[in-house]
């Protein structure tokens, strides 16, 4: 007994001259687990948050158990049972747990009696689901994980029958999204409808019995999960095959390039977060850092490509001292050296969202030729730059002029990339090199990162994506708690063993 | 014996002088907890100044200036929102515009209305407020201490700074004990959250601003309808921005920006006293320095005494759905 609890009739979308949403049909069944996948900027937060009603559409009906809906503001698609958990969190981070649960439904002017309510109504869902939070914990002191458990406990306890999940797994440990699919599934018995939107192919097939997919802003099929698998849905989602696992040649390893001796580096807090690590990365190599997040990875690589002072211990590039008082090199310097770095945190220290995408294709490198002369910008110039690496690297949209912030995640990656790529570096740092990048887009990084290595490069990759780490490195550390805890060759290492490592687990 | 009638006059002046601080303060707090800057206290006080006597002075009742005073500062406060929320502009213009407009019209008006410029009559007595005694203060003063206390320093002040006072507890308890200080603490931190919540971003900052509109026109017209029995040109004299400093440094909070009020008003009530008295061996102090105490508190204060006053989230930006 199937019943459609959703249904989409020709949903349409504009924002500006992006159509986002073309002519969109989606029905989704009641007390099933539906997937949504597509390439980035395909248009699948866009829709899900028409559903929400945070953006409204330009044209489309929308039904909630085949009564239409009119959906002005999120309120009235609370009213109807349907919650959303945003690819950003919408959490107000100095508020508690409850503060940001009751939020618009305290149910009093004056807070008295309902709170005393809300909070044991809501002790009494986290029990029923094992949530295990602090009702009176500041937000900003959660971890991850934890944060998405209370934007979860937040859609139910407002009566979400619908719960809408954007990209949930995307920054959480291989742990926590064991425990959110758990979650998910228990969710599912109870009888409640759940949309998940992710770029993982294997938690599509793990998790959903039906799944939809979107291109280019428009929905190009729907399947039964059990009637497809990964490679076919790689390829609807691109519209071509796609190779899941890239060629890898053997080349010869050149000389050493980066030297790290006894390596201790402190974070913001004083809390010293790299402790005594020992590596040696050469040319024609691509090293991966395997490792849960947290565990040091960010401040290694904050701190071998100079935005962060080393506790203690010797950084070398080409035989250079680079990190000592006396003689320090920074990141400008050590860009002129051939160093380039991929930052993880994309928006925070990669991109200034502010400015155009043209702007950001060049920043750093916008003192050059042909850029710029004698200080003055060549606009044509960069402008005809900007044209051919954006078709190169496949942004999409690709127009220049548009704010980096209108992109989606991955064409916010991709110009990065492209940015750090292009002036042929001699020594690339990337972290997290894929995260929130569609299929299509990973392959294609993948295949730069792989290119590079072959004409020379020196690569770090510092990933939590164990397969992304499998497929890119010649040889893998893993780190955990600040330490390198082990070292493979990459020839015949398995999922389990760096697992274990990843969890502390040695011998 | 002196001493303590010194020190009870001089706790009297700081309460008095304190008031116009203590209720911009607020008003700012209402403003920028939902996320809105508000540079435009000082304009607003100023207005309210001008529009409390001459409606007073018109209508022969302070309470109809105090009436029209409030309607014309919620009416600026919406204007800034016009501007700043529903237009997105930048906050700071907004204010400066709204500020500049202000010392202007106000000195225009008064000399199209009255022939000379920036000022307005004198009030008669029932045109204005008058000094309020409590109950039995005569009777109570002659009792050590606690009749000082209640007839020297609590008697015999002006009803707004008894508003003044009323209204801090009134503003933490909405703050922070209604659904309406929630939502309103929500916005300014992360108004996507709030949106999200099904609560109109917008909706909410107009409705800060209202009430940041209402608390400056008391300011306002404790100035020039209480204190004072006229408007005079640039009467606010910096209070408004003093009492956005106060803020700061009571990070947004109406208990500690009350503390901070309290402190910019003792200076200044001191620096009153101090005029002309001889310190030994200094000798008399320059006038200068002793004026500018006040504002010499200010700059220490705020540059590093308070330690770090971490401002609502999302002060100072429009909030944008789609680009
Ligand atoms: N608020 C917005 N204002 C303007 N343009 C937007 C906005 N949100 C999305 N877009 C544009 O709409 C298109 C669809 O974006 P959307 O975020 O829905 O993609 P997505 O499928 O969720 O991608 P990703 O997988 O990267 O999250 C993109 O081209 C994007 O640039
Ligand atoms: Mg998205």
């Amino acid at each position: 007994m199937v019943s459609p609890i959703l249904e989409l009739k020709n949903i349409n979308k504009s924002f500006g001259h992006v159509h986002a949403n073309k002519d969109i049909n989606l029905t989704i069944n009641k007390g099933t687990i539906h997937g949504i996948i597509g390439e980035n900027g395909a248009g699948k937060s866009t829709l899900m948050s028409i559903v929400f009603g945070l953006y409204q559409a330009n044209s489309g009906s929308i039904k909630v158990n085949g009564n239409e809906i009119k959906l002005r503001s999120p309120k009235d698609s609370i009213i109807n049972g349907i919650g959303m958990v945003h690819q950003h969190f919408m959490l107000v981070e100095n508020f508690t747990v409850l503060e940001n649960i009751i939020l618009g439904f305290e149910g009093e002017t004056v807070f008295g009696e309902k709170l005393k309510k809300a909070k044991k109504d809501l002790k009494k869902l986290c029990e029923t689901y094992n949530f295990n939070i602090d009702l009176d914990a500041t937000i900003s002191d959660l971890s991850v994980g934890f944060r998405q458990r209370v934007e979860i406990l937040k859609s139910l306890y407002r009566g979400a029958e619908i719960l809408i999940l954007d990209e949930p797994t995307g920054v959480l440990t291989p742990q926590e999204v064991d425990e959110l699919f758990k979650i998910l599934r228990s969710l599912k018995d109870e009888g409640k409808t759940i949309v998940l939107i992710t770029h993982k192919l294997i938690e599509i097939m793990d998790l959903t019995s039906e799944v939809s997919v979107m291109r280019q802003g428009e929905m190009v099929g729907h399947t039964r999960t059990e009637n497809t698998n990964k490679e076919k849905l790689a390829e609807m989602m691109v519209g071509r095959s796609v190779l899941l696992r890239v060629d890898k040649p053997e080349v010869e390893k050149g000389e050493t390039v980066f030297k790290v001796k006894d390596l201790t580096v402190k974070d913001d807090l004083d809390v010293i977060r790299v402790k005594n690590v020992n590596l040696e990365i050469c040319s024609g190599e691509i090293l991966g850092i395997a490792g849960v997040t947290g565990n040091g990875q960010t401040e290694l690589l904050e701190a071998l490509s100079g935005i962060r002072n080393v506790e203690s211990g010797n950084i070398e590039l080409f035989g250079e001292t680079i990190s000592q008082k006396d003689n320090y090199l920074n990141p400008r310097m050590l860009k002129e050296k051939g160093l380039a770095h991929v930052p993880e945190d994309r928006q925070r220290m990669g991109l200034v969202t502010d400015f155009k995408a043209y702007e950001n294709l060049i920043f750093g490198y916008h003192d050059q030729e042909p850029y710029s002369k004698s200080s003055i910008l060549n606009h044509k110039e960069i402008i005809e730059y900007s044209n051919k690496v954006m078709k190169e690297y496949d942004v999409r949209p690709s127009s220049p002029n548009l704010l980096t912030s209108n992109f989606s995640g991955g064409n916010q990656q991709k110009i990065i990339l492209s940015r750090e790529l292009n002036e042929k570096p001699k020594v690339l740092l990337v972290g997290q090199p894929t995260r929130g990048v569609d299929i299509g887009a990973i392959e294609f990084i993948h295949q730069r990162l792989i290119d590079m290595r072959n004409k020379g490069a020196a690569i770090l990759v510092a990933s939590v994506e164990l397969e992304e780490v499998l497929s890119l490195s010649d040889r893998i550390i893993v780190m955990f708690d600040g330490k390198i805890v082990g070292e493979k060759i990459n020839k015949n290492v398995t999922d389990r063993e760096l697992g274990l490592l990843m969890a502390g687990v040695t011998e | 014996m002196e001493f303590v009638s010194d020190l009870a006059s001089l706790i009297n002046s700081t309460l008095r002088i304190s008031t116009p601080l203590v209720f911009a303060a607020m008003a700012g707090i209402f403003a920028e907890r939902s996320g809105v800057i508000d540079f435009s206290l000082e304009g607003k006080m100023l207005m309210a100044a001008f529009v409390a006597a001459v409606c007073s002075y018109y209508f022969g009742n302070p309470w109809i200036g105090l009436l029209m005073a409030i309607i014309v500062c919620v009416s600026l406060s919406m204007l800034h929102g016009f501007a700043s929320v529903t237009h997105k502009g930048d906050q700071v213009v907004s204010c400066v515009a709204i500020n500049i407009l202000i010392i202007g019209l106000t000195t225009a008006l008064a000399a199209a209305w009255f022939g000379q410029a920036g000022l307005t009559p004198t009030l008669t007595q029932e045109q204005r407020f008058l000094e309020v005694n409590l109950p039995f203060a005569e009777n109570l003063r002659d009792i050590p201490i606690i009749g000082t206390i209640y007839s020297d320093i609590l008697s015999g002040h002006y009803i707004f700074v008894y508003f003044a006072y009323i209204s801090v507890p009134i503003v933490y308890w909405i703050v922070f004990k209604t659904s309406f200080g929630l939502r309103l603490r929500a916005v300014g931190e992360n108004p996507s959250a709030v949106d999200t919540a099904g609560i109109n971003v917008f909706a909410m900052r107009y409705k800060a601003l209202a009430v940041n509109g209402i608390l400056i026109a008391f300011a306002g017209a404790h100035l020039s309808t209480a204190v004072n029995a006229n408007f005079f040109r640039e009467m606010s004299a910096g209070r408004g921005y003093l009492a956005l400093a106060a803020m700061i440094f009571g990070k947004w909070h109406p208990k500690t920006a009350l503390i901070a009020c309290l402190l910019f008003g003792f200076t200044d009530a001191l620096q009153i006293r101090l005029q002309g008295v001889e310190i030994p061996t200094i000798g008399e102090i320059p006038v200068q320095l002793i004026q500018a105490l006040p504002y010499i508190l200010t700059v220490v204060l705020l540059a590093g005494f308070v330690g770090k006053a971490i401002a609502p989230n999302a002060i100072g930006q429009p909030y944008i759905k789609e680009r």
